[in-house]
């Protein structure tokens, strides 16, 4: 919109300069347009009210470049000019675009006035009805099923987590569960709902704000796909048939409904998107304040994809791309002054980086500042870092100093996300090791972590007030007694139950009395603080005297024996990695005087970079688990398999998360069809075939714009075959809105070559068959979204009977 | 007729002694004294017991032994030779790999999920020629990497390794009392138990097994030579790549042993180097016969580099991306007509695409051809293929009836092997009545899957409407889409299952054998089979060649090995479920062993199912079928990695910052270690940053229409980079995102790519910048 006035008025700055009579040159303008409009006579206007629109105070150094009419990079430069092929879509937005309702009714010329307010028409009201259509269709049902439906349990819980300002730890960054808390508290909610277990009712709880907040961003991306296709393509059957494509996928839909990351990330990647191509378009006008105003919105759109998931990365990556591109294509251009480039440069480092950045950091800070209460997510961060939280046990604490004999003590991982040694009164099983009681590390806080520190040769109490204060030194021999259960941590000889190539760590011996094998050397890393061990500051390894190897936890996940705990083994190999180095959390002993810890609390970079580091681990940490079925990127844009939102038998109220399977073939067999006819239309063009202008033209909307959205689709669905994490279907949702873009963009482009080569019936037919038929499909797939009880689909009474086309879909 | 009696006959021949210096020089450094540590080496990273012997603490390189540093180190012939045959030696992987040369001369089947087999061929070449017998024990044969490849099946079912019906002797094996096997860790075990210092007999042919990496690795350097050459720098520049290769101890040090790094390395080098000499000759004489043999010589190289190790693709995907690029401006040739254009990119697509592909083909099919017999990891293959070998599953199938028919006796295996290959079985012990967690159960008999074969994997196909369990005559074949019932063999127990949660996947529904407690619950127990792989609706149940999903009538759930391995009163097999929807390999079983049944009575058939089968009929995969499934399982099969004392990260590799012991000599220490060449590597990186640098600052001045090079310089410089530094990035990079154990010598083939760089980048600085 705003940017479309700039590109006029560049335009037309470029058409008074290059030809001085300004008169003149416009009529020859529009004469020359008349020969390719013949119908079209409100193309006058174009004329009139770009003659009213003329700024003189066109700086000269700006001309210059102007005049060049540099074309935008990534885009359809090929259609700039004259345009080559009769089209109502281009001229009708352009002129809509060009002059508000303001314009027109100052427009001197009476008669281009009624023709004009027609094109404003055909310009907002295709606009208007996809997007009320897109909400429409979001906002049907929505508070269908009552009950929680799939993830909701996760995000619903982290919205409450932020109303009642508990501190949690997810694997995505905070934005999207902040906006969705936000909804639910605009809306009423007050966080007390539990959010168990998919199915769980929801009763008096307030539950709409927060799936209407996600339906209504979820809406706006229909609008989107239909305005960057609109941007990239000037065709309005295009933009329409994308608009369809995702107004109709069952799959958007669903996934649009419900309180989820999904549709907040995607608002985001197509509001990048969108104002990507919008600034690219800008680009014959730099400096403007469109041009400004899309580039911000791209940053800001960037920040919150990232903000939402780290998926974001890739729309980071295109948009970079895309960048890199254009400041290439500016520093090839001799015309434009290394000053210039420089400047360019800058407003896309301000804009894209460091505005991006900024408001990254910036959420992160309010998710700090909000979550100050002590919640479940503690333990998987550093001791420092939980003394800022209320509630805590470090938070406002006071504690010994140095570590004593007899001291009760908690020992924490260094490395981030490994939580507590810890043991309990359960034993290797069978088969694991020796049949002892296992040890293994904790995230969270439990009474099971408390290890009292004693001499390795005495068993006297070390707390008996008659004797005195002994400090546990660097190179000290000790032994760790586990308190609840009196074994001690104990080493040997024997294969660790995961890490075969490591040694075996058990809880060992009756009331703390044990065998030589119960003995550590306490090592301190870089002493920087005497030979003592200062709690929380000091990091220690600890060395098996009979073996000697070192403590540690190799961060693997112990089988359902060992209750998902991770692993505890001692390594042989005395490589120095976080893993094998520990500090002292909690420290009890009432013979010593305590100090307070409110100097520990780390600062804010420290904490933004410790939660990165903790998120990506837990990332990592998302391993399928053996024999579980996971989804394989492969299936995903075959439709191959739906994901259950709500319900299995065939009583429950059913929600299946599910593309449309005609609009999701469709789009399959169109990348096959788009890589086709790319490929043969560059080749001929490397061949220097000459084409038809007409052809030309459409090529380079193909080529150029398709190009772009096919790169989309690439860096949204491409990088998944190289995770090691958990997949889920609904991952491939911001690839399939690039694909379905490409969709729009290739079969009109495809319709309207045959068209040009046989019969002009053949455009519009192509495209409202594609339409209806899109839309016949959500006819019948529609009860996958929103909802269905009754027999299933195998059943010839289900409503759904005959539409289970592939043998995996379990509806 | 005999017209060139006419004329005399010349041979013209041009001999660049140089080259031929540079190939004796490189032989020299590589051969000599090759059969040294005349021991058998054992690699550290495939034997975890091996750090109890040695100090826990790095050797140092230049230890004791006092061993030179520098490209010495790659030799170790300082110490007494009287004392070399008592060497308790250890070069890096050399046990691993003669393990398959001895396969190879047994003729044995083996799965290798390192690499493709080329590259064991290749050494199996070696020992052949050598006349080797393959009999040799390579340490720790058949138990490490046996018990390694075939997961968890022999450690963590130890309880069940006696064999047949053992567990019915003792169920619910008591826990071990905690103190007493507190007690026993204060002894040595298995873990401190240290292996014989293995050392070659007489019948190992060492020099032999260890000559054709070297020589790979000698012809590296005159290759070397030639690929500067080609690129159209100096002489000079040339020898500079050739020394640095010759001199670099670490490529010295990995040529010397039985491993693949050379090979590697040297098709890599060849394949760069004959797209260099096809691309050369491309603008004077295309279709030359030398334009068609470098063309298919590329073609080959990178096929042979990619079927040594996978590492290889990388290679041959930059050769490719060159390839297109020139393709491409071929395209843009306006002078060159759209036939010419065509044959071009034809002959280019049957010597870089399709050739590569058929001979990796054929590196498999000679694989197969000599690898016919049973081996120690039939396991892991289908049944159809572990038929198709010599031995093993074959000898006991041979003769079965192939139609499955009511009344047969059938073992049924998972197809998918996953986690473990395992065969259904039931066993009279029941599910208990409630489990840990409180959930109850139906308390009939488990219904489990079994890794080991056992009595009681036996089943029978039953006709629901007939009460007979034997085959009448003639045998009524089962069809796809027939009810079936499976009567468990020594109990006669009917496979049922029912809406009762399952013990670990309370998702799915539990199968259990029926047993009657008439408390309300009827038996479920008809199957109706669905035979996944069929051609025809009508089509009969085929032993070994079908596969079959079992589906419940009652529930429609399908029988389905969930994975989970139950608790102690489960023995810890493998769980079975009934899953109402559910797909994937999980769900497929198919016939292993089956014989008609002919004993009415259950006395009687118990002494049946104990006897083994036999009648005949032989069956065969065909080829490509056997393939696919070796491939498969190759690229699927995850192996146990672990953390190595010598392992690296990709990092530690530019800077040096590792090394491998690979052999040390437990009185002299006299060693040999794996460790670059300080001055080598710093130039190399350096070069490479340069490089990266200046292409940057040329790239930027050209668009802004600055030509600093003239454009045959440019070109030569970006060719040169894409090459070498191409060469280095693909070799090098990949390895941050693997998840593999990784060791200094992944770096190797990465290194010999940037040592080119270098007398590259030092005669551009002398010729262009330094004026």
């Amino acid at each position: 919109m705003l940017c479309a006035t700039g590109r006029l008025l560049a335009a037309r700055a470029a058409t008074t300069l290059s030809a001085p009579p300004k008169s003149r040159g416009s009529a020859f303008r529009c004469r020359r347009r008349e020969l390719h409009f013949p119908e079209h006579p409100e193309l006058l206007f174009c004329d009139s009210s770009a003659g009213w629109l003329t700024r003189p105070s066109v700086p000269p150094g700006r001309r210059a470049v102007l005049r060049r009419g540099r074309m935008p990079p990534a885009m359809g430069g090929g259609l700039a000019g004259p345009e080559p092929r009769p089209r109502r879509g281009r001229s009708a937005s352009q002129a809509a675009r060009a002059a508000g309702t303001e314009a027109a009714a100052r427009s001197p010329k009476r008669p281009a006035r009624g023709s004009w307010r027609f094109e404003a028409v055909g310009r907002w009201v295709p606009l208007a009805l996809v997007t009320l259509l897109s909400f429409a269709t979001r906002f049907h049902r929505l508070e269908e099923p009552r009950h929680i439906c799939w993830d909701e349990t996760h995000f619903g819980k982290m919205g409450s987590y932020y109303i009642n300002r508990t501190f949690f730890f997810d694997v995505h960054p905070p934005l999207g569960k902040m906006l969705i808390g936000l909804a639910g508290y605009l809306s009423g909610y007050d966080g007390t709902f539990l959010f168990q277990k998919p199915g769980d009712k929801y009763e008096h709880h307030s539950y709409i704000g927060m799936r209407g907040f996600c339906a209504f961003l979820g809406s706006w991306l229909v609008p989107f796909a239909y305005l960057t296709v609109l941007d990239l393509s000037r065709s309005l059957p295009a933009a329409l048939l994308t608009a369809a494509l995702l107004t109709f996928d069952t799959g958007c839909l669903t996934l649009s409904q419900y309180i989820l990351l999904d549709p907040i990330l995607m608002f985001f990647i197509m509001a990048a998107m969108l104002s990507m191509v919008k600034y690219n378009s800008c680009a014959d006008r730099p400096f403007s304040a469109p041009w400004w105003f899309w580039l911000s919105l791209t940053g800001i759109s960037l920040a919150g994809a990232l903000g939402v998931k780290f998926v974001g990365l890739f729309i980071i990556l295109q948009v970079g791309l895309n960048t890199i591109a254009d400041l290439w294509h500016l520093f090839g251009d001799l015309s434009i002054s290394l000053m210039t480039v420089g400047k360019h440069l800058t407003a896309r480092i301000l804009c894209l980086i460091v505005l991006p950045l900024a408001l990254y950091t910036a959420i992160f800070a309010v998710h700090i500042t909000v979550l100050n209460k002590s919640g479940p997510g503690d333990g998987f961060f550093s001791s420092a870092f939980q003394a800022r939280l209320s509630g805590n046990n470090l938070h406002n604490a006071s504690i010994p100093e140095h570590l004593a004999y007899g001291s009760v003590i908690t020992v924490k991982n260094l490395k981030m996300a490994i939580g507590y040694l810890h043991s309990h009164p359960h034993l290797y099983p069978e088969g694991v090791g020796a049949r002892q009681q296992q040890v293994t590390t904790y995230l969270h806080k439990d009474y099971n972590n408390l290890w009292i520190i004693k001499k390795h040769n005495t068993d006297s109490d070390p707390l008996d007030p008659s004797s005195p204060v002994e400090f546990v030194r660097h190179g000290d021999i000790i032994r760790l007694e586990h308190k609840q259960t009196s074994r001690n941590l104990h080493s040997h000889y024997h294969e660790a139950p995961l890490t075969r190539k490591h040694y075996q760590v058990t809880g060992y011996g009756i009331n703390g009395t044990g065998d030589s094998n119960d003995f550590w050397r306490i090592e301190v890393v870089n002493r920087k603080f005497g030979n003592r061990i200062k709690v929380l500051r000091s990091r220690f390894r600890l060395i098996h005297l009979v073996t000697g190897c070192v403590l540690g936890s190799s961060g693997k996940v112990l089988p359902k024996w060992g209750w998902e705990q991770l692993e505890v083994t001692c390594t042989p190999y005395l490589k120095e990695t976080l893993n094998s180095i520990w500090n002292v959390e909690d420290h009890i002993n009432p013979k010593l005087p305590n100090i307070s810890l409110e100097v520990l609390q780390p600062s804010f970079p420290e904490i933004l970079l410790e939660s990165h580091m903790v998120m990506i681990r837990g990332n990592n940490g998302l391993k399928p688990k053996d024999n579980e079925f996971t989804s394989k990127p492969w299936h995903w844009p075959i439709n191959y398999q739906g994901l259950r939102f709500s319900g299995a038998n065939d009583t429950d109220f059913r929600v299946y998360l599910l593309g449309n399977p005609v609009v999701w073939w469709l789009n399959l067999l169109s990348i096959a069809v788009y890589l086709l006819s790319g490929s043969i239309i560059a080749v001929a063009m490397q061949r220097g075939v000459q084409l038809p202008a007409e052809v030309e033209g459409l090529s380079q909307v193909l080529l150029r714009g398709g190009g772009q959205v096919l790169l989309g689709w690439m860096l949204h669905y491409f990088p998944f075959f190289l995770m090691g994490r958990v997949l889920y279907f609904h991952h491939y949702f911001p690839a399939m809105l690039f694909s379905s873009m490409l969709t729009g963009i290739l079969w009109d482009t495809l319709l309207r070559l045959c068209a040009w080569r046989l019969a002009k019936g053949i455009h519009v037919v192509g495209i409202l068959s594609l339409l209806l038929g899109t839309a016949y499909s959500f006819y019948l797939f529609h009860p996958l979204a929103y909802g269905m009880v009754g027999p299933l689909a195998q059943d010839p009474e289900s409503p759904m009977a005959g539409l289970r086309w592939l043998e995996s879909w379990d509806f | 007729m005999l017209e060139f009696l006419k004329c005399p006959v010349v041979v013209t021949a041009e001999v660049n002694l140089t080259v031929v210096a540079l190939a004796a020089a490189g032989l020299l450094s590589r051969l000599w004294q090759l059969a040294h540590p005349r021991a058998v080496v054992s690699d550290p990273a495939t034997r975890p017991d091996s750090t109890q012997n040695l100090d826990l603490r790095p050797v140092p390189p230049w230890g004791p032994g006092g061993l030179s540093v520098g490209w010495l180190a790659g030799h170790s012939w300082m110490e007494d030779p009287r004392e070399r045959e008592s060497v308790w030696s250890s070069d890096f992987d050399e046990v691993y790999y003669g393990q398959y040369i001895s396969f190879y001369m047994k003729r044995v089947f083996f799965l290798d999920d390192s690499g493709p087999p080329f590259g064991h061929m290749l050494l199996a070449l070696g020992g052949y020629m050598g006349g080797f017998d393959g009999n040799f024990m390579w340490n720790r044969i058949g138990a490490g990497t046996d018990a390694q490849a075939l997961g968890p099946s022999s450690t963590a079912l130890p309880g069940h390794m006696q064999g047949a019906g053992s567990e019915e002797e003792q169920p619910g094996l008591e826990p071990a009392p905690i103190w007493g096997a507190g007690t026993a860790d204060r002894g040595l075990t298995h873990c401190t138990t240290v292996p014989a210092p293995p050392e070659y007999s007489p019948n190992v042919p060492v020099w032999s097994l260890r000559l054709l990496p070297a020589l790979a690795g000698a012809l590296s350097v005159p290759l070397a030579y030639q690929i500067v050459a080609e690129l159209h720098f100096s002489h000079c520049a040339a020898m500079g790549a050739a020394l640095l290769m010759l001199i670099e101890n670490a490529l010295i040090t990995q040529s010397r042993l039985m491993l693949l790094e050379s090979l590697l390395i040297f098709f890599n080098l060849l394949a760069v180097l004959s797209y260099l000499k096809f691309s050369n000759s491309q603008k004077h004489s295309p279709f030359s016969p030398a334009w068609w043999f470098w063309l298919t010589l590329t073609g080959v190289a990178c096929s042979c580099a990619v079927g040594v190790k996978y590492m290889g693709v990388f290679t041959y995907l930059l050769v490719l991306a060159v390839a297109a690029v020139h393709a491409w401006q071929l395209i843009g040739d306006k002078a060159l007509s759209h036939v010419c254009v065509f044959c071009h990119l034809l002959a280019r697509a049957v010597a870089l695409l399709v050739l590569p592909v058929v001979l990796y083909l054929l590196f498999f099919y000679v694989h197969l051809l000599l690898l016919y017999r049973s081996g120690p990891h039939d396991q892991i293959m289908s049944s159809a293929f572990q038929a198709s070998l010599e031995g093993g599953l074959a000898r006991i199938t041979q003769g079965q009836p192939l139609e499955v028919a009511f009344g047969s006796q059938v073992t049924l295996r998972s197809v998918s092997g996953k986690p473990l290959p395992c065969w259904l079985h039931s066993h009279q012990n029941t599910y208990p009545m409630i489990y840990e967690n409180g959930r109850g159960s139906s308390h009939q008999q488990q219904v489990t899957c079994y890794p080991f074969k056992d009595v009681n994997n036996w089943w029978i196909v039953k006709d629901p409407g007939r009460h007979q369990l034997v085959v009448s005559s003639p045998p009524r074949p089962v069809r796809h889409g027939d009810l079936v019932q499976l009567v468990h063999g020594m109990t006669t127990r009917f496979l049922n299952t029912h809406d009762v949660a399952a013990p670990l996947s309370p998702h799915a529904q539990e199968v259990s054998c029926y047993i009657d407690y008439n408390i309300s619950m009827p038996s479920q127990n008809l199957w109706r089979l669905d035979i996944v792989n069929r051609n025809s609706d009508t089509e009969i149940w085929k032993t070994i060649l079908s596969e079959v999903r079992f589906v419940h009538l009652n529930t429609s759930a399908v029988l389905k090995l969930s994975g989970a391995h139950l608790p102690d009163w489960g023995f810890r097999q493998l769980e079975v479920v009934g899953e109402r929807v559910s797909r994937g390999e999980s769900t497929v079983w198919n016939v292993e062993e089956h014989r008609y049944g002919r004993s009415q009575e259950q006395r009687e058939r118990e002494v049946e199912l104990h006897s083994p089968t036999q009648v005949d009929i032989s069956r065969n995969l065909s080829f490509m079928a056997r393939f696919s499934e070796l491939q498969w399982r190759m690229l699927t099969l995850r192996s146990d990695d672990s953390e190595h004392k010598y392992s690296s990260s990709p990092l530690d590799w530019v800077t040096l910052d590792t090394n491998i012991a690979y052999w040390l000599h437990p009185r002299t220490s006299a060693q040999i270690h794996l460790l670059g060449n300080v001055v080598v590597w710093t130039s190399a990186g350096l070069a490479t940053l340069l490089y990266v640098l200046l292409f940057l600052w040329y790239l930027l001045r050209r668009r802004r229409n600055i030509r600093d090079l003239p454009e045959d310089v440019w070109l030569r410089w970006l060719l040169a980079g894409a090459l070498c530094v191409g060469g280095w990035a693909v070799n090098y990079l990949p390895f941050f995102l693997t998840e593999k154990t990784l060791f200094l010598y992944h770096y190797l083939p990465a290194l010999s790519f940037q040592l080119l760089l270098t007398p590259v980048v030092l005669q551009h600085v002398r010729d262009h910048l330094c004026r």
